[in-house]
């Protein structure tokens, strides 16, 4: 065994300097340069609408928002505590509904349809639904809800903003119980662990950080919904009947309304639910945030 | 004169005993053919698996010895385009059989794979649960039956004051011992590894070495590896295995001393062209 | 043999037989000569081969040393493993017969021009003869890897046990009729002696080649007719 010799020639032939043209110099920067410029127009925007809402809606703030009912037309003062009421009455029901619907059909979904005729269909429809116009829901429950039921209620609410939060429920589930190794179902298994126990036991165990992050998602979705409202639950004026029968006041559809009117009163009332919607939702997004982060450093 | 002029090969190498040719067959497979769809990926393979000895798969990646190892647990069957034909008499029981329970069946065949796959849970909660499956235990039963586990898996000391920690949070070759112990815990009569150490640095390989070496008295052990010289150190027989058929089988020091086929020399040597 | 996957491992087993033959070449010399500086009283051949040796040691230290690289940077198995060992054992024993030549070429030199009987003398050389083609044989069977080449080798160094015994008696009847004779033929003794040795290196590289070849030790007795043993002053007498 020779000592490896390794023969490297005396020089070694260098590629000249200054091959790349300026033109490619231009060109790339160019593109960061653009690049910059219009995430920078985004930001500008929203926070704009930030700044406004806060400036905006600060001045509304008052102790009375929280506690009286929104005021008649011509009224002064007033508040909006039915339809926060309402809209957290709302938001739980939808998401009480949904959470047990899409866990299930996105666990169906990532454990047992994967790549089945049926379970691609299932997905194609629930990525349809998920882009789904929100009004047109509101429209569907109406006539399967409100019409047979004579009248508007807020359990057509709640249904209309399940029917939403379902297909973000099921995606997130699915694509969470993906990230699920293979190798761990398949260690569950060959420990003579039935399915349903790999699934109950390892699975949902293994994803659940990312399964609540996406009902937290979820109810962040549904509690600023609009559009499903306005034919399912209406709105309301005064406290609505324990019964949830007729009108349930809530704070989107106020906001419609009242952000509208001639009535100053109103208008600062608007403003200052928008704001309480909008730091609802961030508490909500960085809660999901916080526990996915938790999830990755465990 | 010379007399100790060569190895003398009927010797074991390393530390691994010498290969008890007399020991019973614990598996026996009979003419075995796999498929993935219409892919023949084992090709009547027809070889014993002795009582309480170390087993070694070889070949080249793609030969058809990890589906083999599978076959053995029936754990390809959660993949429906897999599908297993001939015979694998475990204690002459034919496992493919669709009469036998793969779960049980499972049970008394563990399994450990490539990659350490400790459960999102405690670490006694880890190796629990694979008994709570079959047995219904007091939890001072319970207890002893994961000290026990541990402690076979020579884990014990290192993780006795943190039982109740996650699983997740230990070392590479700690949660591949963790996986040993989870497996043994059940008290299988066979333990299968898929390529265990391929994953670990030399020292915590060193670890599962040492620990398959020790279980070898009570189970009947069937490894998958790449590594040659893993193989040649706690191995009692070897099989080499090219394109889904079984090359040639024998006691390890023959096979890594001086094999019969002209296939096996190559490979083993490092002469695969 | 297919070449390695990894081409610099055949150049490192390349070069481990490479050093062997060429120390193989060495030792054949070397032995020729000593043999010639004895029967011809030639010091300045002698002196030759006795330098000859340091070359032969360097060439087994590095036979030595590469191989123990080989093992711990390549950890060779089967056939490669046997090389790599039948390396360091052909190696020592070519080392030791480079070493008893040398001695041979040392007591050529002590004995000078000293009075030798013609009858020893090309007994010796008899002996050294057979030896030298057991030698040149061995090698050849350990560079074609033939197995059946050096099994004869094995075989056939009875013959020079044989020779040995002869010779031995010979110088004792030399010594018993002249105290004189003491000196030279003790060295002369010593030569056979030494080439009695280098016939049973010539076997041990033969047993060597066996085994890298077939990977089995071979467990049979070698054939044996040394009776220097039995033989005593009054028998030779």
């Amino acid at each position: 065994m020779d000592t490896a010799v390794y023969d490297h020639p005396a020089t070694t032939a260098h590629a000249p300097w200054g091959r790349v043209r300026r033109s490619r110099h231009v060109a790339d920067r160019a593109l960061k340069i653009i690049c910059t410029l219009f995430t920078g127009l985004g930001a500008f925007v929203l926070g704009w609408i930030l700044l406004m809402l806060l400036v905006e809606g600060i001045g509304g703030l008052s102790p009375a928002v929280f506690t009286e009912t929104t005021p008649g037309p011509g009224t002064e003062g007033g508040g909006i505590a039915n339809a926060i009421v309402g809209s957290l009455i709302l938001t739980i029901l939808g998401v009480m509904i949904a959470t047990p619907i899409g866990v299930l059909a996105g666990t169906y979904l990532a454990e047992y349809g994967k790549n089945s005729k049926l379970a691609t269909v299932i997905r194609f429809v629930n990525d349809i639904l998920l882009a789904a116009p929100s009004i047109l829901i509101g429209l569907f429950v109406y006539i399967l809800m409100v019409q047979p039921m004579g009248g508007y209620s807020g359990w057509a609410g709640g249904v209309a903003l399940a029917i939403i939060a379902v297909p973000v429920i099921v995606r997130s589930t699915e694509d969470m119980l993906r990230l699920v190794p293979g190798s761990l179902r398949e260690a569950g298994a060959a420990l003579g662990a039935p399915m349903s126990t790999v699934i109950v036991k390892i699975s949902w165990k293994a994803a659940r950080a990312g399964m609540v992050t996406g009902v937290i998602l979820a109810t962040a979705r549904i509690a600023g919904e609009t559009a499903p409202l306005l034919f399912t639950a209406l709105n309301n004026n005064f406290w609505f009947s324990p019964s949830l029968m007729g009108g349930v006041s809530n704070l989107p559809v106020t906001i419609y309304q009242f952000a509208l009117a001639p009535y100053e009163n109103w208008r600062q009332l608007a403003w200052a639910g928008a704001l309480i919607i909008t730091l609802s939702i961030l508490a909500l997004s960085i809660v999901a945030r916080l526990l996915l982060k938790k999830d990755k450093v465990r | 004169m010379s007399s100790t002029i060569a190895v003398n090969t009927s010797s074991a190498i390393g530390n691994a005993a010498a290969a008890d040719t007399n020991a019973p067959a614990r598996i026996a497979v009979k003419k075995l053919n796999f498929y993935y769809g219409d892919f023949r990926s084992l090709k009547d393979i027809s070889l014993d698996f002795y009582d309480r000895q170390v087993t070694a798969l070889i070949g080249p990646s793609g030969c058809g010895k990890s589906t083999l190892l599978r076959t053995f647990n029936r754990i390809y069957s959660l993949y429906p385009e897999q599908r297993a034909e001939g015979q694998i008499l475990l204690d002459g029981q034919n496992v493919l059989l669709p009469s036998i329970d793969v779960n049980e069946l499972r049970a008394r065949v563990g399994m450990v794979f490539q990659k350490p796959t400790p459960f999102p849970m405690s670490i006694y909660d880890n190796i629990a649960f694979g008994i709570r499956l079959y047995e219904k235990l007091s939890r001072s039963e319970l207890d002893g039956r994961v000290e026990e586990a541990l402690r076979k898996a020579a884990l014990w000391d290192e993780v006795k004051d943190k039982l109740r920690q996650s699983g997740m949070g230990l070392s590479g070759g700690q949660q591949q011992r963790l996986c040993i112990a989870r497996t043994i815990a059940q008290r299988p009569e066979v333990i299968l590894l898929d390529e265990p150490t391929s994953a670990l640095d030399p020292i915590s390989t060193g670890k599962i070495e040492e620990l398959i070496e020790q279980l070898r008295s009570e189970f009947t052990i069937v490894i998958v590896t790449h590594n040659m010289q893993q193989a040649a150190r706690i191995s009692q027989f070897t099989a080499f295995m090219y394109l889904g058929e079984l090359i040639e089988f024998g006691p390890t020091t023959k096979m890594f001393m001086n094999p019969s086929k002209k296939q096996t020399q190559d490979y083993i040597t490092g002469r695969f062209g | 043999m297919a070449e390695h996957i990894v081409s610099s491992y055949d150049n490192d087993l390349q070069a481990l037989r490479r050093r062997i033959s060429e120390m193989g070449g060495i030792a054949e010399k070397m032995l020729v000569d000593a043999i010639q500086a004895l029967v011809r009283h030639d010091t300045a051949l002698a002196q030759t081969v006795i330098a000859s040796d340091k070359r032969l040691d360097v060439l087994q230290r590095e036979v030595e040393e590469n191989a123990i690289l080989t093992i711990a940077r390549r950890q060779p198995l089967a056939v490669d493993l046997r090389e790599t060992i039948s390396a360091i054992r052909v190696s020592g024993d070519v080392e030791r017969i480079g070493d008893l030549a040398k001695n041979i070429a040392k007591r050529a030199l002590a004995i000078g021009s000293d009075f030798q009987p013609q009858k020893i003398v090309v007994g010796l050389q008899h002996m050294s003869d057979l030896v030298l083609g057991q030698l040149k044989d061995v090698l050849d069977a350990y560079a074609q890897k033939d197995t059946a080449r050096a099994l004869d080798v094995w075989k056939r160094d009875g013959a020079i046990d044989a020779l040995y015994t002869s010779l031995f008696r010979e110088l004792l009847t030399y010594m018993m009729e002249d105290p004189r004779n003491i000196s030279f033929c003790t060295h002369l003794l010593f030569c056979a002696k030494n080439i009695e040795r280098i016939g049973d290196h010539t076997t041990n590289i033969a047993e060597t080649v066996h085994y890298l070849v077939t990977g089995e030790t071979l467990a049979i007795d070698r054939p044996k007719n040394d009776r220097s043993i039995d033989t005593s002053a009054e028998a030779g007498a």
